[in-house]
Formats: C-alpha cells, structure tokens, sequence
C-alpha cells in the first residue's frame, strides 16, 4: 500500500503517523516518540499530570523545580470551583544553582512546612520536575516525611518531564489520585446509585452540567474527577457503585485500578454532542436497570432534546458545505467532535490528536468519510498542509493552533483549556453550534486576502 | 475569593516562591531568537519546556510562535542529549529549512551536562546555514536572563569586525519589550536620519500581518548579514541594562564597538537621553518632527498632572520596565510605593531606591519578589494603582485597585504587543492608560452628586 507521498522537505519517519483514509489499509503508528527537530504540538509529562491534578481545588500544587514549570501552569487550566479556589495559586521551590548542585530536598521540606502552615491545607501534591529527576531528590521520603510531621497527605507526583509523553504524565497523575483514595484500614460503605465521573475538569462548568442531569436521573455523582473535586471528596472514591470515564486519555487507568482495587465496574462515556450524550445517559441508566430512573431518563433525553435540537438542526442550514480540521490532545475527544461536526451537518476532512491510542484511532477511521486526513502528533508544517489541501474551513484545536488557523484565514475553536462556554451535555451542543458559527460566519473573513 | 494573602507579614525562610514575577531562561531565549530574520529557535530539552513556551509566547502575541525541540527521553537524559541534537539540526534544516537555527539550553540539559559547542563540532550544518547557542540553565536568573544570553549568543556567533574604520551606524538593543516597542525605536532613529541595527527585532516576526497564508519565517527579524555588520558600527545603544548590556560588553570586547547603556526611553526624560545620545555621536540637530511629538507629551503631561498627584502606585514586572517606568510616575507626580520584579540582580534595589530619594521617597523595593510578597505590601499599605502584567489582576480584584497592563506576559487583553509605551508616542499612551483607569475608578465610585460631565 502506498504511503502517503510527502513532500520532499517533510521526513519520513513521519509517513508512518499519517493515513488518508480508503486510500491504504496501512495501520496508523501513534504513541512514538517525537522525532528531534520537529516542531511537535505536543507537551510533557509533567504537563499530563498537572493538567489532570489541578482541577483538585482545595490541594496545595507545589512543583519541585526551577520556576518555569510553575510559571507556565498558573491558573490555565479553566476549571471551574464551587469551593476553594486555592489551586489557582502558583507555588514553586524555585530550585536554584546550589540546589541543582547540593540537592533540593531540604528546600522541599521547609516550603512544604510553610505552605501548609500558611493554607492549613489537607492535601498537598508535589510534582517532580525534568532536574529533580535528574538530580535523584528522594520525593517519596520528604513527602512521607511531611505528613507524618503534619497529619495530612502530602503526595509525590512523579512527573519529571523526559520520562515520557503526556500520556505518562496522565499515568503518573492517576497513580497520585489511587494513593490518596486508598482507604487503608477504613472500612467502604458502598453507596447505591451513586457514581464516580472520570475525566472531567469542569471546563466552563462543564461537570456541574452533567452532575445536574444525573441528579435528575436519580443517580448521584460521588465525585468527579478531577473537575471541581476536594479532599474529603476524592477520599470517597471507592464508595461509588459505578465509575463513568469521558476523557478515556487520562483515565481509563484510574478505572481499571479501581475495578482491581474496589471492585469498581466502569463505562465509557462521552456527552459531546447530542447522540452521545443521549446514548451515554442510557447506557448509565442500564447498568442500574432500574425502572424509575429509566423512565427518568428518557422523560430528561426527551425534553432537552425537544428544548434544543430545532436550534442545533437551525444552524445545519448555515453550515451547508463547510469543512473542518481537528487537532485537539486526546482521542476521545476527536471521535466526540466528529460525531458532533456531523450532527451540525460539517463534515470532518482532517483529523489528528497529540496522544490518541491505537483503538481510539480504529474508531476514528471507521467514523470518518473516505479522503479525510488521519495524522497523530502533527506539526505546524503538516497542519497546515492538510487543511490547505482539504479546503477546510475551520479548525478545533488548543492555543498553539489558533493563530496558525488564523493566519490561513480559518476559523477557530478552542477545545482545550481556553474554552469559554460549556460543550458538553444538551445545551453543549447548541454552545458548540453557535460557536462554530460566530466564528465560521463572522465577517471578518470577508476582509481577507 | 482569590484573596489567600495575609495582611500580617510573614517571614519566609524555605526559598520557595508565591505566585512568581518571572519565568525561566529558556523562554527569553526563544523570543530573542524570534528577532533573527528567518530563524527557528530550538529547544534542547524535554518536549513540555518548548510547548510551554510556545503556548505562553502565543497567549501574548497572539501570533503563531514556531520552535523546535530535541524531544529528550529517559535514554537521553542518561547518556546525554548529543545524538538527540544531531538529529534535531538534520531535521529542522530539512523540514523547515530556516537560515539560523538558535539552539538554547533548558535545566534538565544543563544539569546532565551537555556540552553544545562540542556537539555543533560533530554536527552536519549544511552549507550556508548557521547554527547559534546559548546556554540558558532555568535555575539561574530569569526570563530576562535567557533573553540577555541569546542575545550575547547572536554577538558571539556572528558579529565581526570587518572594516578599519567604524561605519556611522548605530546598533541598538531594544531588550524585552513587544514588537509595537521595537517599530517606535526603530520610527525615532530613522526620523533622525542615522543608519541603525537593531537586534533582536521581532517586528514582523511576532506581528506579522494577515495575508491568508501562512509563513513560517514572516519578513521581519535582524538578518544575519545585518547581525555580522553590528562589529563595525560606532557604538551599541543599550535600551535596558538586564536584558541587553552583556551582549553590549560582548561586542565591545570582540569587535571593539564601544557601548552605551541606557534606560528603556519610557517617559519625557529616558526618550531625551535616547535621542541626546544619538545626536552627540551622529547629527548636529533633532528634527523638529521629534521636538513637535515631545512638546506634545509635555502639554498632555501638563493638562493632566492634577489626576497624578500625590496618587500612590504599585510597579511590578521586569526589570528595566520597571525601573522606567518607576521614572516616568515619578515625573508625573505620583508616588511609587512598592516596586518589585522577579528577576534577581541587586542593581535593580539600588537604582529604584535612588530614584525614589531623590524624589524624597521611601518604599518597598525588591529584587527576586514574588507577587505574594507584593500582595503583602499592598494590603499593608493600600495604593491607588497597580501597573503590571495580567498576573496582577488577582490582586487588583482582591483589593479593588485598578489595574494598568504593561509588561510581559498579558494573557487577558490583546492589541497591547501592537502599541508602544516608548518614547514620546509611547508616553502619551501611557498617560491615557493611566488617566483612564484612574478617572473610570472614580466615575465609578462618584455618588449621584459627585457624578462630573467633565474631569
């Protein structure tokens, strides 16, 4: 099967990662690494684990480095909090020449005394940096030192950057979450009709929005996470009866975990647009096969369908004949946007994530039109290639691709960390329709060359 | 509700940092090498130091921010980045194909010890193209630091003396400012009619217009031929000791071109030196375009210096923004009560104190603060303004004290990296900026009977 031809300037070790689909049965090779001198979109590990953390509102985020790490993950993350908002604080060791030299340990003990002193924080995660990993601080012992001296949980995050990709980074963020929902000696209540959401952060509000449907269901979220979650929250973790997982990226991890650990069963979720929400919302109501919260269910799917799909099906006209590119972190989401796109009447021509997984990009192939671009860990370059080449005329992605659609004169959404309005559930999917179209149909673009 | 700063002030002995005023080198290095026509900045390290900033250079500009990265792995981290490398310079030339690559260093490669020059030695650079460094170790200095390294590293690499005689030419170094910044510099010296480079300029780099197509080298940036040439200039103008002066000494050094070190021309005075220095070395005159434009900013200054007076403010930022601007508030009128930025350097206390003194002043003055600290001070003694970047819109909220937005990084607002606070034009901006806020807040406040049609 031929490969894709790229163009002489392009490498290719790249070929590998992009498919067009019909046009080979070749696999897709995601999850490599990043080939050196490339400029890759993706980030770290310590970035996957900070952006799954953060949203752990009342925590102490302390990172164990030099300050960039901190500087660069203060407050971006969007995640909204119904409590304290402490985690919108930017707390570094600002780890200097003599550390580097002499060792950081002493530096991390003595900012965690002060920072729980100063916050009477109950959790406390400190995340290790590419030079803690380097330099060999033991993280575990002063953590463990630390709450022994305090009576709280202080938690290592073993995030140093060159470990991996930002997947790594979602590992090592779950493998913080299952030490601090251990239950140790305590013995697990389990509570009925009472869930765990997983991967949600509460984006513009995101996770309320769902939460509110359950409640109206007659289940009950437990805890989210890690959207809007406390301590004494997640500590509750295993008394939940069932574990709903969206962003499957970060937590599919977690969810095995916690069926090992707590016998906890999970499902696959995705409230991205009308079809899934609807479908999600049944197949939640299934597992419980419970009569009343069935009617329940459908009794909400049919009014808030009613109240919103005549407004989403308005905007189709609108949208006759466009085309969009996605380029967004996870493959959950990139499979939710194209079935969203389509429901909005847009048809997907590229698609491509920084750390989808072998199966996620199976269900994206299957989803797609014959001709869509399939690509795993783009850059600029490639980008920008496909979506000239495939006339889009929009991109979703994050905030390293919005001036590059712009320049194209593409419109944009931003599905990451920069979103303002709530996408998810019913009244996500009319957000989402009257994004796409202040920004497709804005005119300004009639004003480029 | 984002207010978790005490009043009481608490002594803090672990070293840490609160909410920081100030990032890591290798960010200061990637935007100076944005100021070279047709580069490509690398960053030798892990793949998350390269996205962050990019992502941070992006959120400012609001401009597509290109960069490469060696994309480290534990197995590079062990038996060094230098394989890594080689593959990064063969590939960024045959991908991207820019005329320089600026390869700047992170704290993860510092710290294993990789040694770039040996690495460039065994690298295949292809003809023609060229390849620069700077070592920028994120534990030492700050953003301001990298951007002062890269910019020495464009002096070491590629400066020369190739003439006997000096050409009447200027070099200037504009320092950390935005591109709107870099074009007013550049306006003052051509309407004095002196042939000048500037570098690092990322004008037409990190503004570049709109076309419908995407460049990956937009037009602007100093061009290598241009950066060569600085040997044989007259004189370098430092605009901003933190950000500039080392590359300055580097020139002195190698090319023997002698070096001026300057404020950043924020406000009547700094622009008056600018251009007094230019014209003691080139022309006889200051166009009367300049004197117009300065006459200007004195008459604005004068209609509007009972808004200032005796107003207390709060300055926090980078350095050589900060010391100039702590100048030009003082010109008007107002009282600077608490200065600080993040960068470390003790020249940074003495000069800000110094002005203060003669001012008949006294404040709280810092190097290596963070904006606890400054939070700290704030509520101890109330102001009725803070300039800084968008990190001080929490303090600004917790305490209801406006805010003007100056400064490196504004995440919150856009249009400002288009528009000067330099020289005369600059100023006047500033002054609107201020007055503004200042006249908002009280509009807002005013009672029914206090409520005024014309301030």
């Amino acid at each position: 099967m031929a490969a894709i031809p790229l163009n002489d300037v392009e490498i290719k070790e790249r070929e590998k990662s992009i498919v067009i689909k019909g046009k080979q049965k070749k696999q897709l090779i995601c999850d490599t690494e990043s080939i050196a001198g490339c400029v890759s979109q993706r980030a770290c590990v310590y970035c996957g684990a900070r952006v799954v953390l953060n949203p752990v509102t009342d925590a102490v985020h302390l990172v164990h480095g030099p300050i960039g790490c901190a500087s660069y993950t203060w407050d971006i993350r969007g995640s909204l909090s119904s409590g304290s908002e402490l985690y919108r604080n930017s707390f570094s060791t600002d780890l200097k020449e003599e550390d580097v030299i002499f060792g950081g340990e002493k530096k991390l003990a003595s900012a965690i005394d002060q920072l729980v002193e100063k916050y009477r924080a109950e959790l406390v995660f400190v995340y290790s940096t590419c030079i803690v990993g380097v330099i060999g601080d033991d993280l575990e012992a002063v953590c463990k030192a630390a709450a022994q001296k305090h009576g709280i949980e202080v938690i290592p995050v073993q995030s140093s950057g060159f470990i991996g990709n930002k997947a790594a980074g979602y590992r090592a963020a779950c493998d913080a979450l299952l030490r601090l929902i251990k239950p140790g000696g305590r013995q697990v209540k389990k509570r009925e009709k009472c869930i765990n959401y997983l991967g949600d952060f509460n984006l513009a509000g995101e996770a309320w929005i769902i939460r509110n449907y359950l409640r109206q269901m007659g289940v009950e979220v437990n805890v989210t996470f890690t959207g809007d979650s406390r301590y004494t929250a997640l500590k509750k973790a295993p008394e939940a009866c069932l574990n709903i997982i969206q962003c499957a990226g970060s937590m599919n991890y977690l969810a095995s975990k916690m069926k090992e650990l707590f016998d906890i069963p999970y499902i696959n979720v995705s409230f991205l647009g009308l079809e899934d929400t609807a479908d999600s919302l049944r197949r939640i109501a299934e597992f419980f096969n419970d009569s009343e919260i069935t009617r329940r269910t459908e009794e909400l799917i049919r009014s808030e369908s009613a109240r919103v799909k005549l407004i989403v099906e308005g905007y189709r006209e609108k949208f006759r004949g466009k085309k969009a590119a996605v380029y967004v972190g996870g493959g959950f989401k990139a499979i939710s946007l194209i079935k969203q796109f389509r429901e909005i009447g847009i048809e997907v021509v590229m698609i491509g994530t920084q750390t989808g997984r072998k199966d996620e990009y199976e269900t994206i192939n299957e989803l797609v039109n014959d001709g869509t671009v399939v690509l795993d860990d783009a850059n600029p370059t490639e980008l920008e290639r496909f979506m000239t080449e495939k006339g889009a005329h929009l991109l979703v992605g994050g905030v390293k691709e919005r001036p590059l659609a712009y320049k194209l004169g593409v419109a944009f959404i931003d599905h990451n960390h920069d979103r303002k309005h709530p996408l998810s559930g019913f009244v996500g999917a009319v957000n989402f329709a009257e994004e796409v179209y202040s920004t497709l149909c804005s005119p300004v673009w009639k004003y480029v060359r | 509700m984002l207010d978790f700063t005490p009043k009481e002030i608490i002594e803090r002995t672990s070293g840490g940092l609160i909410n920081p005023a100030k990032t890591c080198q290798p960010i200061g290095a990637m935007y100076a090498a944005l100021g070279i026509h047709k580069c490509l900045p690398h960053s030798h390290g892990s793949q998350g130091c390269c996205a962050y900033h990019r992502s941070h250079l992006t959120r400012h500009f609001r401009d597509p921010i290109l960069a490469s990265t060696s994309s480290f792995t534990e197995g590079a981290s062990v038996f060094g980045g230098g394989a890594n490398l080689k593959t990064a310079i063969k590939n960024v030339f045959a991908i991207y194909n820019p005329d320089v690559m600026a390869i700047h260093t992170t704290c993860l490669t510092e710290t294993i010890g990789d040694d770039i020059p040996a690495f460039l030695g065994q690298a295949e650079i292809p003809e023609g193209k060229i390849v620069i460094h700077a070592n920028t170790p994120s534990y030492v200095g700050s953003h301001i630091t990298g951007f002062s390294n890269m910019t020495r590293g464009m002096v070491n690499y590629l400066s020369e003396a190739a003439t006997e005689t000096k050409k009447e030419q200027v070099n200037i170094i504009p320092g950390f400012v935005n591109p709107g910044d870099m074009r007013e510099i550049k306006r003052l010296v051509r309407a004095m009619g002196i042939n000048f480079i500037m570098f690092p300029d990322t004008s037409g780099v990190v503004d570049s217009p709109m076309t419908g197509k995407f460049e990956m080298f937009p037009q602007g940036g100093t061009t290598v031929k241009e950066l060569k040439d600085t040997g044989n200039s007259k004189l370098t103008i430092v605009l901003g000791s933190f950000a500039s002066t080392d590359a300055a000494i580097a020139l002195e050094r190698k090319c023997k071109v002698p070096a001026k070190t300057l404020k950043t021309p924020i406000g009547v005075k700094a622009t008056d030196e600018f251009l007094m220095t230019l014209r003691n070395t080139f022309v006889t005159e200051i166009p009367y375009e300049l004197e117009e434009e300065r006459g200007q900013l004195v008459d604005i200054m004068v209609d509007t210096h009972h808004q200032f007076h005796g107003k207390k403010v709060a300055i926090f930022g980078d350095p050589d923004i900060v010391i100039a601007l702590t100048e030009f508030v003082l010109s008007l009128g107002m009282v600077p009560v608490h200065v600080l930025t993040g960068t470390p350097g003790s020249t940074f206390e003495k000069e800000v104190k110094a002005m203060l003194l003669e001012s008949g002043l006294k404040g709280n003055v810092k190097a290596a603060g963070d904006l606890f600290q400054f939070h700290q001070w704030i509520k101890n003694e109330p102001v009725d303004l803070i300039i800084g970047n968008t990190y001080g819109k929490y303090i600004a909220r917790a305490e209801d004290i406006p805010l003007v937005r100056v400064g490196f990084p504004i995440l919150d607002r856009s249009v400002h990296s288009y528009m000067p606070i330099v020289g005369y034009k600059g100023a006047m901006r500033l002054v609107e900026m201020i007055s503004n806020a200042l006249l908002e807040r009280q509009d807002r406040d005013a009672a029914d009977e206090d409520f005024e049609l014309v301030m």
